[in-house]
């Protein structure tokens, strides 16, 4: 198969390419920019006009809840959603049931999801045997079986010894471990930002110290490991300022933030909307604000859609008992948009944000389109907006507090591979 | 956002918070409730208000005080009452609220009497009767976890309407556990609409919710402090629980703190009253020669209580 994309505005932030280019696919990969390579013959043609090509996304955190929990999503749903959203490598936690800590266990993820409509997969193995915090998981060979780097989902480990001791181990081997910094005490049986919102509601708080505390301990351990941490979902300005003087100290760490926390906070909660009940919680607009701007100036390293499908059951229910979590794989493209068109970047500089930066993080090869580079890629049309329903939405979890807004920002095709894995051109 | 509990023409739909409430629907129901009073001094204490309605009292915690008076308040409009109990841990096992409320509503009710553990559990009853088109049901807040507890509040309000007429030149003092306090949110909410200049909240930290001074109160944590000047009092409930979980250390140390004994009264205005939503906890906030002491109006707000809800009903479910 050999495809030429006619036209677009193509977009690669690994390679500072911005500019109206046609781009030649072949066996694959990309097999040349503006010029066809020699002998290129064409099989099929898309044309991009008035659209971005862009690499496919990379989402740092998708939940496909497989194993354990189908009855809330499924592989080939979730996958749906993820190329119709234009992401074509995602990360996914380790939070299944049971967690990812056996190396079977992600062999079978990783062979159910070798379709090639489907994206990339890439499992985070379980940093303790069933997220418990208590003893290591065979990270060796849980990274033989595709395990990109070690993670606890949203469990914190309440053992600072085993935490360290995790750090030692993964670090040895050079593996990446990641975390949500969340204190379980502070925020036990919290539901929401602890602030004027939850007091007036009143609904248990979980104060920003929780964040912090966490951080603080996360920090001092990558220091004195040497691990390469990267810390998931942050939530508050006071955090986002702490991970910035520890990387300038020297300390190796990253960090990505949600789409929801750079759109929404705790207002956002209004009359108890369970679609809010998010975990970290949305937090005050201040925060929010030094999130988006973290995100551009790059102290936060990677958005992601925290995708986490929930059934209406579990969020049918008072605030403090629904589920937290929202559905998010097809937002993460619009919502970095509108996000960009808001703080006034440049494209290239927000998709940087959602393709290149990400896939670094991961350490995987994707995220560009440099000749030789798998060809997983994205065609949208910036102008073209649809409003979020449950009836557009092909993710089984029909959760978001967005439901109803417009949003701007239409994938038009996903080539995965060079295969089209997703045509919405007629939608 | 249109508040949830007013329909489109900003009138009371369903009582569910006393927050946001306009200040005329707030004294429309005290004004409402002046006449209940008297009916209760009849000897036939009854009024076809509600004859022919269905008033469920849906109570997901148990309370036998609120319910009854709600059951009595709707009883003397006529209305016919089917209480039901339904134990949370039963409830969690099986059916889900959302379930019930749909059986109950398959039945003809009229109304619910609404109490449960969790914060908002009234807002999502009347949204799914809305989304169900249900929406002729109306949904009284008995008590939603932290929350809310409106006919508390405004049977309060109308408590220190009776003793003090005017809210204009008023200082309230809420003493006590603010922070899981559905009262205290619903007090502070009546008080700062209906145009108390200033309403204190006393408590030691833990007993306070961050950021409580943005309701539109002043945070003492000194109960002299607190309750210099004040017009009225008014104690809330200290649970046995809170010693649990490090919030306090004692029942003595915190009477020690923050019990309202005579000396401390003595610092309030020399005709200030003394109010408590019950269930006191005599020698815990509250000594017992203030409770039955001739500031306390702690009795008249149970009967006050009664015509309030009776207001609320008749306004609600009145055709």
């Amino acid at each position: 198969m050999k495809i030429q994309i006619r036209n677009g505005r193509v977009i690669d932030p690994a390679n500072g390419i911005d500019r109206i280019a046609d781009l030649f696919i072949a066996r694959g990969v990309i097999a040349g920019i503006d010029r066809a390579p020699q002998g290129f013959e064409t099989s099929g043609t898309l044309d991009a006009s008035g659209c971005i090509v862009c690499p496919g996304l990379v989402d740092l955190s998708a939940r496909l809840r497989e194993p354990g929990y189908e009855y809330r999503a499924t592989l080939e749903s979730e996958m749906a959603a993820a190329v119709a959203g234009g992401i074509t490598s995602l990360a996914c936690p380790p939070d299944t049931d049971p967690p990812l800590d056996e190396p079977g266990l992600v062999e079978m993820l990783r062979h159910r999801a070798r379709l090639p409509a489907f994206g990339h997969v890439y499992p985070i193995g379980a940093l303790t045997l069933k997220l418990a915090g208590e003893r290591l998981t065979e990270m060796a060979e849980l990274a033989e079986a595709g395990c990109v780097a070690f993670g606890q989902a949203n469990t914190a480990i309440i053992d600072t010894q085993v935490l360290q001791r995790a750090m030692q181990y993964a670090s040895t081997f050079g593996f990446p471990v990641w975390l949500q910094a969340q204190d379980p005490f502070l925020a036990r049986a919290g539901v929401a930002h602890d602030g004027e919102v939850a007091a007036r509601l009143g609904l248990a708080g979980i104060p920003v110290a929780a964040e912090t505390i966490a951080l603080a301990t996360i920090l001092q351990l990558a220091r004195e490991t040497g691990c390469q941490v990267h810390l998931t979902r942050i939530s508050s300005a006071a955090g986002l300022e702490m991970i910035a003087a520890a990387r300038r100290s020297g300390i190796n760490a990253t960090c990505d933030v949600a789409i929801h926390h750079l759109h929404l906070c705790d207002h956002d909660i209004a009359y108890f909307n369970p679609h809010a009940r998010l975990d970290p919680p949305l937090r005050g607009a201040a925060d929010r604000d030094a999130l988006r701007r973290g995100l551009a100036d790059g102290t936060i390293n990677a958005v992601c859609s925290d995708h986490t499908p929930v059934d209406d059951d579990a969020k049918q229910v008072p605030f403090d008992q629904a589920e937290p979590g929202a559905t998010g794989l097809e937002l993460l493209l619009p919502l970095t948009l509108k996000w960009a068109a808001e703080m006034e970047l440049p494209l290239i500089q927000a998709l940087a944000r959602i393709t290149s930066d990400p896939a670094r993080i991961l350490g995987i090869e994707a995220g560009s389109l440099s000749v030789g580079a798998a060809a997983d890629v994205c065609i949208l049309d910036p102008e073209a907006s649809f409003r979020v329903s449950r009836e557009t939405l092909k993710s089984q979890g029909k959760n978001t507090p967005f439901l109803g807004m417009e949003l701007p920002g239409r994938v038009r095709s996903t080539l995965i591979d060079g295969h089209l894995a997703y045509d919405g051109s007629w939608n | 956002m249109r508040n949830p509990q007013l329909n489109s023409r900003g009138e009371l739909q369903h009582l569910l918070t006393t927050e946001g409430l306009p200040r005329a629907t707030l004294m429309a129901i005290l004004d409402a409730a002046a006449p209940f009073t008297e009916v209760a001094e009849r000897e036939v204490k009854k009024l076809p208000l509600l004859r022919g309605k269905s008033v469920f009292n849906l109570f997901f915690e148990n309370s036998t005080r609120t319910r009854t008076t709600f059951e009595i308040a709707a009883k003397r409009l006529s209305a016919d009452v089917i209480n039901l109990n339904i134990n949370t841990s039963s409830a969690a096992k099986g059916e889900s609220l959302l379930d019930t409320v749909d059986n109950l509503a398959a039945m003809q009710a009229d109304m619910f009497v609404v109490r449960h553990a969790s914060s908002g559990a009234a807002h999502l009853i009347a949204e799914h009767l809305a989304n169900t088109g249900k929406d002729h049901i109306r949904v009284i807040n008995a008590g939603d976890g932290r929350h809310a507890h409106p006919t508390q509040g405004l049977l309060d309000m109308y408590t220190i309407r009776h003793y003090k007429r005017d809210f204009t030149g008023l200082t309230v003092a809420i003493v006590g556990d603010v922070l899981h306090s559905r009262v205290a949110r619903s007090q502070i909410h009546a008080l700062t609409t209906l145009g108390v200049p200033e309403v204190r909240v006393v408590a030691p930290k833990t007993l306070l919710p961050s950021c409580v001074e943005r309701l539109g109160v002043r945070v003492c944590h000194d109960i002299r402090e607190g309750l210099r000047g004040a017009d009225v009092v008014m104690m809330l409930r200290l649970q046995n629980e809170r010693m649990q979980g490090a919030l306090l250390p004692s029942t003595q140390e915190y009477f020690k703190s923050y019990g309202l004994t005579p000396e401390r009264l003595a610092l309030a205005k020399p005709d200030a009253i003394v109010m408590h939503p019950g269930p006191m906890n005599r020698g815990v906030e509250i000594d017992s020669a203030v409770a039955d002491g001739p500031h306390a109006v702690i009795l008249p707000q149970v009967t006050f209580g009664i015509a309030v809800r009776m207001a609320v009903m008749s306004m609600l479910g009145g055709a």
